[in-house]
């Protein structure tokens, strides 16, 4: 790590991917391999953030992210506090402004925050000395699963994507993963396809530096990596499909599909999955499937990820 | 006793004049004369003169389209600081929408805000009550607009809760019309618009925050001037915003349908990108739309589709924009800035002085039926001196709105009211 520490962060925040050059999402990725390695030792704790604080703000249910975080602030020996919507007098009724002071009064080092505004981070971070981690607001973006997403991808890739097209399946117009990927995948070098309805594509996606199909069978032709999203059911009372059965009978990838993607194309998911309605669930256990994998890269991403701003005022050694 | 006021050297479209006011009318508008005229046997000695140096001046502008909040949202703006606002941004005359607390859908409450008026400023810029169209704004029976016509108000509208049903509009529209009165619709499908926090489109989807379509507005728009020209009835649109309205408006216009349209400096001047940061100061209803409907916005006033100008002026309060994008109300105070912000559409030669003149005062006393300063004899003495080559910041301190809530905070505007006078009697 010492080397790593002669380079000071150039970012307070992180608030998305797409403040990040491709040579510092490299180094953020690099730093993670080095904590993934301290994360296969028998003893996995470190004492690079002793006495820092990490404030743990998930105003929107968060089972894995929030104990991902949680885990990595504690291996790196930070104190982490979690600070959820349910069972806070914090969070109803009171503004995020004023979330924000209260939090900011506790002087933590590092606020990770997820949000169901877009843009609730960028809020948090213009009114706040600490650093801010989005961890996903809105349908914005999920800069920390991108990058976990991208390190887990580059175990078996290596650093450049060039040549690998990756397909994100799915509900693109809520997914601020959906996002956050195709920014970082893009700017690693892989090909993008986007694979949705109409009713669950984003205006402006034909902009995007993504080819967009709205048929699952041409979407998944040799492809290197099928990125599965995860159907929020309230999306059919919303009107926008017609009925669970049929998107799964359209948009679920199954064995079928992916014998016409590339040789050994890998199977990711963001978790939690609906299996047999956007991932079936023989797919989401085979040998290619990476969603175990991505759970053990969020570790170590988000290791890096507090590592880097809560030491970047720290001026080199420690 | 009569009293006399002389402005000497004042510019008006172009020509130095001097305007003399008697007992508050304009008494004559003539070429200016050197050297500038003394005080003599013609007139009194008590004669005000006022030497403008050669600024130009303007009657009096109409605002068409406010929200000055009072009753019930005092907070945000009352009668007393809204129309000290528009005297300073140089509107004489302002019609303020019904969406207050009491809905303004009986006279009393048009009296209430009538009498407030006019006892907090006698000689100050005129207020003309906008009547709902519905009771307490919802869409399902007929406000008494008889009795608002006879209270004072000037026209009938549910801004900012716009009546969804066809058939329900199709009834206020006659209705009104059978008092004289004209219905300025809001544009808006409720189910196109819901949940809705700015335009739809690539920065929308690029931000991922829900956006409401052009069509939830020109869909509305289409239905309204169909309406019109069924039952030969006119119908005056709100803040039109989009490429797609203008085209139908066009289109209704050389059909010889009785359709005036509005829009607002913010549709002139800025686009969706203005939210790309969450931007609360930004969000407005309609939205700001894309830079092609902005340039199609622009086309339409140049060609007379848009007929007037208005600001929308929506002001709230500070801790009601502090919040994130989809928590934020939707509104703009508009009326300190107006007259500089779209003056620039005449130095940027969009369109001529005149034009201007027409947009802001002359059309909106003519579809509204409200007095009008053409500077002939007779005509109420109101009129404003404006310099146009002045700088000034806008600054919250430099708002006379209690509402500090617009995108242009922090701007430097070129262009401004100096002085206003109405029926003769200085108010800035």
């Amino acid at each position: 790590m010492q080397d790593k520490q002669r380079f000071t962060w150039p970012h307070k925040d992180l608030l998305d991917v797409s403040q990040l050059s491709l040579d510092e999402a490299n180094y953020l990725l690099d730093t993670a391999e080095q904590f993934h390695e301290i994360n296969q030792r028998p003893v996995k704790k470190v004492p690079t953030l002793k006495g820092k604080s990490v404030v743990l703000f998930f105003a929107e249910a968060s089972t894995r992210t929030k104990t991902s975080f949680d885990v990595a602030g504690k291996r790196l020996s930070a104190d982490t506090f979690a600070l959820t919507k349910s069972g806070s007098s914090l969070v109803k009724g009171e503004s995020l402004k004023d979330t924000a002071l209260t939090l900011q009064a506790m002087n933590p080092d590092v606020i990770v925050i997820r949000h169901w505004s877009s843009g609730a981070a960028q809020y948090l971070a213009e009114r706040l000395d600490c650093a801010v981690v989005n961890a996903g607001d809105g349908w914005h973006a999920h800069p920390t699963q991108a990058l976990l997403d991208a390190f887990s991808l580059r175990q078996k890739w290596g650093k450049d994507f060039s040549g690998k097209t990756v397909l994100i399946l799915g509900d693109i117009l809520h997914s601020r993963v959906a996002r956050s990927n195709v920014n970082l995948l893009t700017k690693l070098g892989a090909t993008v396809r986007l694979c949705a309805p109409h009713t669950l594509l984003p205006a402006g996606v034909r902009d995007w530096p993504v080819t967009v199909h709205t048929s699952l069978d041409e979407a998944v032709q040799g492809v290197d990596a099928v990125m599965c999203l995860r159907l929020q059911l309230e999306r059919q009372q919303a009107g926008l499909l017609p009925d669970l059965s049929e998107y799964a009978g359209t948009f679920c990838l199954t064995a079928r599909h992916l014998a016409m993607a590339a040789p050994g194309a890998l199977i990711l998911h963001p978790g939690p999955m609906n299996r047999g309605l956007e991932i079936a669930s023989d797919i989401a256990d085979c040998a290619e499937s990476l969603v175990l994998t991505q759970v053990a890269s969020g570790v170590a991403v988000r290791m890096a990820i507090l590592f880097l701003h809560a030491t970047r005022k720290d001026g080199g050694s420690k | 006793m009569s009293s006399i006021l002389i402005i000497q050297n004042a510019l008006y479209l172009g020509e130095a004049v001097d305007i003399v006011v008697r007992d508050g009318k304009i008494e004559s508008v003539t070429p200016h004369e050197e050297p500038t005229l003394t005080r003599g046997e013609e007139f009194p000695e008590d004669a005000e003169l006022v030497d403008a140096g050669g600024l130009k001046v303007f009657p009096s502008f109409i605002d068409c389209h406010v929200h000055l909040r009072e009753p019930g949202f005092e907070y945000k703006e009352d009668i007393r600081s809204g129309l000290r606002t528009a005297a300073h941004g140089g509107f004489g005359a302002v019609m303020a929408m019904a969406n207050t607390r009491p809905v303004n859908d009986t006279a009393s409450v048009t009296e209430a805000m009538l009498k407030k008026a006019r006892t907090t400023w006698p000689h100050g810029p005129r207020l003309y009550p906008v009547g709902a169209a519905t009771v307490d704004l919802e869409g399902k029976e007929l406000a008494p607009m008889a009795e608002l016509a006879r209270a004072g108000c000037a026209a009938i509208s549910n801004d900012g809760r716009p009546v969804g049903g066809a058939e329900m509009f199709r009834r206020c529209m006659e209705y009104a019309h059978t008092q004289g009165l004209i219905v300025i619709d809001h544009c808006e499908d409720p189910t196109l618009a819901k949940d809705a926090h700015m335009n739809e489109g690539a920065t929308s989807g690029r931000i991922g925050v829900k956006g409401q379509s052009v069509v939830a507005e020109s869909m509305q728009a289409a239905r309204d001037i169909l309406l019109a020209e069924y039952l030969d009835i006119p119908v005056h649109l709100a803040h039109i915003s989009c490429r797609q309205s203008v085209d139908l408006i066009r289109w209704a216009k050389a059909r010889g349908v009785k359709v005036t349209a509005e829009t607002c400096p913010h549709y002139l001047l800025l686009d969706d990108t203005e939210l790309e940061n969450y931007s609360t100061m930004a969000k407005v209803n309609p939205p700001l739309r894309t830079p092609d409907d902005v340039a199609a916005m622009r086309t339409a006033l140049q060609d007379g589709t848009i007929d007037i100008l208005v600001t929308d002026h929506a002001p709230h309060a500070e801790h009601e924009k502090e919040c994130t994008l989809d928590e934020a109300p939707n509104g703009i105070s508009g009326m300190d800035s107006a007259v500089a912000l779209t003056w620039t559409l005449v130095t940027d030669g969009l369109i001529s002085e005149a034009d201007f003149i027409r947009h802001w005062c002359h059309e909106p006393g003519r579809i509204f039926n409200l007095p009008v300063n053409r500077f002939a004899p007779g005509d109420p003495a109101d009129f404003f001196l404006f310099d146009p080559t002045q700088e000034w910041v806008l600054t919250p301190e430099a708002m006379h709105s209690k509402g500090k809530n617009t995108p242009f905070l922090g701007r430097t505007l070129t262009g401004r009211v100096t002085a206003h006078w109405m029926g003769g009697i200085r108010i800035v």
